[in-house]
């Protein structure tokens, strides 16, 4: 298939028109910003000495970030096709590289943590040692520099993942996200042996996935002709062709998207893989890697798919309601905390699953402010997770955070605020995601989705409250957890975590009309 | 039944426009003393003696300023700001001030701040002071929201204002179980009266879209009986909890627990009269109903009887009062229930008895502080010189009450009789021959507990040391006692009440049957004096034994408990409420806590089959991504075809 492509490039070449695309490196610059930034991360890890890394990276990836951002206020209001029509900036792509930056500083903070775990930082230099082994002293003292870079390359592919407007492109960009992100799963410093056999896991399955979303490019590619998610949305739109290309194209493309994203059933990897990764890769999946695939994915169905939508409306519904459905009940009997967060992530996707089913404007909307208010909550969900500690790593088994609010109350009240937002409580922004995306599912009548949702989202808080009750009104274990004193950045991420999630739910106005304003894909045919 | 003309209030101009004033003193007064804590233990007590001084003055202002005006322009109601602006149901906060509402609000903060000031002598021993002046300050306030407002649902805000007032103040020493106990009696039986309340509202929200009074009145006319009988019913419920009328009277007596100035501003002068301004105030819905007012006319007639008679078997001071009060709130609901002809002569008589009732109670109050807080008449006797000053005062009220000329109780309490009479029929014969007779009680069990009390020989311990209550407290009495002398006559005599009122309650009129009044008066007072001479045969004459004999009259033995009214309360509510309780937990337990329970379980297990598909082996991962993607493709390509 890759030499059919090719050979389709060669003509050209042959056809001897070949033309250097014209590209607007502003429409660019937030997403080459962050490509930059991990190239230079990459630099740094080879010339700076050993000792300024773990101060001198993070100051880097956050400033670079914060670069970004500022590339993406500039642009606000571009709608732009650019690169041979191969990256489109526009209202949602520039929404979701913003949230990707600010998800992308978030975690930096997290991975930055070294004073919780008495021996450094959460992902660890030379993971493959064993404890006792000679070289375990040695490396148990550093911590894992090149995480920065992997975790920024990680970040620019989720940005250009979102922004591509070619089926390529957004190839490519999946495994610029992907890649990084199987390494930096195998790093945790606790539990080395759980994290690579996670990462590990995570690698196979997505290179599965990967596979079927390439074969869906072949397939769209054999129908339209073109790679261009437009080219595609024109195609469909002509008669005396048959379809049957362009629905096989659509399901294998759609299993890749739906993978990452962490739909039922494609969802397996997702428990094992967080509960694997060290914590702050666990965080930063959770918000990153979610709304980059449902920017893809909202791409896809929107633009190419939207003049064919009645088709496939009822499969994305079908999937909705497995998703949220397993994502809760599977939830109900987990024992470790990210475990739990995990299932809790998959019906999230379940519900976020229900807006984009939508096929209207609010549907974008409403998702993408969704992904929005639910990364921030999770990411300082994790962060809590960080800070609650046995003798032996993170204290991630539930029995060991009761009556977590008799020695921490402070702690436990931030992390039962945040559960709360996970439950969709109202003056949360759990309660407004919530509300926003069921009602742009109702305003594209999908009313019967709702109403599963809203059952599914009864049962879902039963596990959340369960953690309230349990951290509250039992008596704390005499091997309790330790809440240990983290750095200042730890604090900072639940800061902002909690701050996010409460200006959402009290005053969401403001963060509503950018993403209204924002819900519009450029040249959608 | 004509469809009335619109209500029409005028707009509040001049000194009405800051008619609020009234309700802010003693609001902040609450507030400070409420909220202020130990920090104003100090002064807290005289600022609570203050706001209701600062109202009455400012009442007294208003008043002036009323009687200026002519009258047919003393209606003055204004809007202070919208509380519910929900479409379709909208209620402003707003104030009615009317001749009715300034009678209250005259009695209210004069009484009450009398009051008030008795209460700085009687409590001065009490280290939670402040907290009682804070509470009163709390009723003195939530008494005028209620006669100020000018839409039932603010009314509602008063209502419920005052019965929390009382309940808090009922159980003022809740440490003793007897007052916790009648607190709660009294919160609960008031809630029965609320119910009608509100349900009152909500038929009239139902019927005319809102529930201000301009509103209410000016529909009901062409609401039709239907619901002006509901109204009326209703609202007549709500008067009988509050009230302390039949079948709700008893938590009355139980609430003399609190302390004796409660008794006296609470539960005899002010809050209880509150069914009866209810009435009056909807004077327009009982018009136009008939049924409706028999029925008031039927509750307090049988309210003052049952009253009546168990005020003469009670050997406890202040009980004996209660039930005289209750007795006496059966005239006044009686004669609001005889329409044009009775609204003012009830709220005539209500203002008599406020000021000879806590007249009397304020002098009990005098009593215990000498007596060391015994309330058992049997343990009294024999203080006429030592409580000189008392006993000329509870002497005042004595004489007010059993109605002999020329003081209040005569003029009102005959006047009613007389507008009884005067309704005509064999109805109207029936009501004034109960007013007769319960007049005639009413002499008896009033001497009876003078007797006791005073007139008798001595029964008290040698250790008691009776005196008379320090100045604080026997000015406000005096003063009171004055009041209850003269107040029914000036009220009375030339129709000064009744034309007063005739803005608030329409035009008095006379009756079908009138008959000379002096016949009707000189019956009743033969009776009333052979009650007073039934009560100086038995207990000055005879000795008193101290403690109560026991072979007794079935009756004595029936007014003794309460005409077991809370015998049958217990029977007919009571255990059937305890058992339909205990049937609603049992169908709790396991009918819809086994249904949660049931699904909980249901889903848990579904939970744990699921989780069994999360082996940790990638190759059943990937199997069930393969197949997901037949499900998808399949799917799709379905809808395809389809």
């Amino acid at each position: 298939m890759i030499s059919h492509l090719a050979s389709a490039s060669s003509t050209a070449v042959a056809a001897g028109d070949i033309k250097l695309p014209s590209i607007s490196y502003s429409a660019l610059s937030p997403i080459l910003v962050v490509f930059g930034v991990a190239c230079l991360g990459v630099l740094l890890e080879g010339f700076l000495p050993s000792r300024l890394r773990p101060q001198v990276q993070p100051v880097v990836a956050v400033l670079g970030f914060a670069a970004a951002l500022g590339c993406v206020v500039s642009l606000a209001g571009t709608h732009e096709l650019t690169a041979a029509n191969a990256v489109a900036i526009d209202g949602p792509a520039l929404f979701i590289e913003g949230t990707l930056v600010l998800f992308g500083m978030v975690s930096v903070l997290m991975f930055a943590e070294r004073k919780a775990d008495p021996d450094g930082g959460a992902l660890v230099a030379d993971a493959a040692s064993l404890p006792g082994q000679g070289t375990h002293r040695l490396a148990a003292r550093n911590s894992q520099t090149e995480a920065y870079p992997l975790m920024v390359f990680a970040v620019a592919g989720m940005m250009l993942f979102a922004a591509a407007d070619n089926l390529l492109v957004m190839f490519v960009a999946l495994e610029i996200l992907s890649l990084p992100l199987y390494l930096l799963s195998g790093l945790a410093r606790r539990r080395r042996l759980l994290s690579q056999e996670a990462a590990l896991k995570y690698f196979l399955l997505g290179a599965f996935s990967s596979a079927f979303f390439l074969y869906g490019i072949a397939m769209l590619y054999g129908y339209s002709g073109t790679v261009s998610l437009q080219g595609i949305a024109v195609s469909s739109g002509l008669l005396g062709k048959t379809d049957f290309f362009l629905y096989l194209g659509l399901g294998l493309l759609g299993i890749g998207l739906l993978f990452k994203i962490g739909a039922v059933p494609f969802h397996a990897w997702t428990p094992d893989v967080y509960q694997g990764a060290p914590t702050p890769v666990t965080a930063f999946m959770s918000a990153a890697t979610k709304i980059a695939a449902f920017g893809a994915l909202l791409r896809v169905l929107y633009v190419s798919f939207a003049p064919t939508q009645w088709d496939w409306r009822p499969v994305v519904w079908l999937f909705a309601i497995l998703t949220m459905v397993v994502g809760a009940i599977v939830a109900i009997t987990q024992r470790d905390v990210k475990r739990l967060l995990a299932y809790s992530t998959i019906a999230h996707s379940g519900f976020i699953l229900v807006g984009v089913a939508a096929a209207t404007q609010n549907g974008i909307s409403s998702s993408i402010f969704y992904l929005l208010a639910y990364g921030f909550t999770s990411l300082g969900a994790f962060a809590v997770v960080m800070l609650v500690r046995s003798g032996d790593g993170e204290a991630n088994d539930l029995g060991q955070w009761q009556g977590l609010a008799r020695r921490s109350p402070l702690l436990a009240g931030t992390f039962a605020f945040l559960l709360f937002a996970l439950a969709g409580i109202p003056l949360t922004s759990g309660f407004t995601g919530k509300f926003v995306v069921f009602s742009a599912a109702i305003g594209g009548n999908a009313t019967f989705l709702v109403v599963v949702a809203l059952v599914t989202s009864a049962i879902a808080a039963f596990f959340y409250v369960k953690i309230v009750v349990l951290m509250f009104f039992q008596e704390p274990r005499a091997e309790g957890p330790v809440v240990v004193r983290g750095s200042v950045l730890t604090y900072a991420a639940v800061g902002v975590g909690i701050a996010v999630t409460l200006m959402l739910g009290i005053y969401p106005q403001p963060v509503l009309d950018l993403a209204r304003e924002a819900a519009q894909f450029g040249f959608v045919s | 039944m004509p469809p009335a003309a619109p209500v029409q209030y005028l707009p509040a101009t001049g000194v009405f426009s800051a008619t609020w004033l009234l309700v802010l003193f003693p609001l902040i007064g609450a507030a400070v003393l409420l909220l202020g804590g130990r920090y104003t233990n100090k002064w807290g007590p005289y600022l609570g003696v203050l706001t209701p001084c600062l109202s009455f003055v400012f009442a007294l202002f208003l008043w002036m300023a009323m009687i200026g005006r002519s009258g047919d322009s003393r209606e003055i109601s204004s809007t202070l700001w919208t509380w519910i602006p929900v479409n379709g149901f909208h209620v402003d906060v707003g104030y009615l001030i009317d001749p009715l509402s300034m009678t209250f609000v005259l009695l209210i903060t004069g009484v009450g701040g009398l009051i008030h000031i008795y209460s700085l002598g009687y409590m001065a021993h009490d280290e939670r002071i402040r907290l009682f002046f804070g509470y009163m300050n709390l009723f003195v306030a939530s008494m005028l929201i209620l006669v100020l407002a000018n839409d039932y649902l603010v009314l509602y805000v008063g209502w419920e204002g005052v019965g929390l007032a009382s309940y808090l103040l009922i159980s003022f020493w809740y440490f003793k179980p007897e007052a916790a106990t009648a607190g709660k009696k009294a919160f609960v039986m008031n809630r029965v009266g609320d119910v009608g309340l509100s349900l009152a509202i909500m038929t009239m929200f139902w019927a005319f879209g809102q529930t201000n009074f301009a509103a209410v009145f000016g529909g009901i006319g062409g609401a039709g009986s239907g619901v002006a009988l509901a109204l009326t019913l209703l609202l007549l419920l709500g008067a009988c909890g509050k009230s302390g009328q039949f079948p709700l009277q008893a938590w009355l007596p139980d609430a003399m627990t609190g302390p004796t100035p409660v008794s006296a501003l609470i539960h005899a002068a002010t809050m209880v009269t509150a069914g009866v301004y209810l009435i009056a105030r909807s004077a327009t819905i009982y018009n136009a109903s008939q049924d409706g007012r028999t029925a008031v006319l039927l509750v307090g007639a049988i309210t003052l009887m049952i009253g009546a008679i168990i005020g003469c078997a009670y050997d406890d001071i202040k009980k004996v009062l209660a039930y005289s009060t209750v007795s006496q709130i059966g005239y006044m609901v009686l004669a609001t229930g005889l329409g044009t002809a009775g609204y003012a002569l009830g709220i005539a008589h209500l203002l008599s008895h406020g000021f000879f009732k806590s007249t009397m109670f304020l002098s009990a109050g005098s009593v215990m502080e000498g007596m060391e807080d015994t309330t058992d008449m049997r343990r009294f006797g024999a203080l006429t010189k030592a409580m000189s000053v008392t006993h000329i005062t509870f002497l005042c009220g004595y004489l007010a009450i059993i109605g002999i000329p020329p003081f209040s109780g005569f003029w009102t309490k005959d006047a009613i009789i007389e507008a009884a009479w005067d309704k005509g029929g064999t109805s109207g014969t029936l009501l004034a021959i109960t007013g007769i007779v319960g007049a005639g009680f009413t002499a008896f069990y009033m001497t009876r507990l003078m007797s006791m009390t005073f007139w008798s020989k001595s029964r008290w311990r040698e250790t008691f040391r009776p005196h008379d209550a320090p100045k604080v407290m026997l000015v406000p009495m005096g003063i009171l006692a004055a009041g209850a002398l003269c107040v029914g006559g000036i009220l009375v005599i030339g129709r000064l009440l009744q034309n007063w009122l005739v803005p608030s309650v329409g035009e008095y009129t006379e009756g079908v049957r009138a008959v000379n009044p002096w016949l009707m008066s000189t019956i009743t007072l033969i009776v009333v004096l052979f009650g007073v001479a039934g009560g100086v045969q038995g207990f000055v004459r005879r000795p008193v034994p101290t403690t109560a004999p026991v072979p007794v009259s079935p009756l004595v033995m029936a007014a003794r408990h309460d005409l077991y009214d809370n015998a049958f309360n217990e029977a007919v509510l009571m255990r059937p409420g305890q058992w339909a309780t205990r049937v609603l937990v049992f169908f709790d337990n396991r009918g819809v806590d086994g249904l949660v329970n049931g699904l909980a379980a249901f889903i848990g297990g579904t939970s744990g089959a699921l989780r069994k598909l999360q082996t940790g082996f990638v190759r059943s991962y990937a199997v069930g991504i393969l197949g997901g993607a037949v499900v998808a493709l399949g799917a799709l390509l379905l809808l395809r075809a389809a």
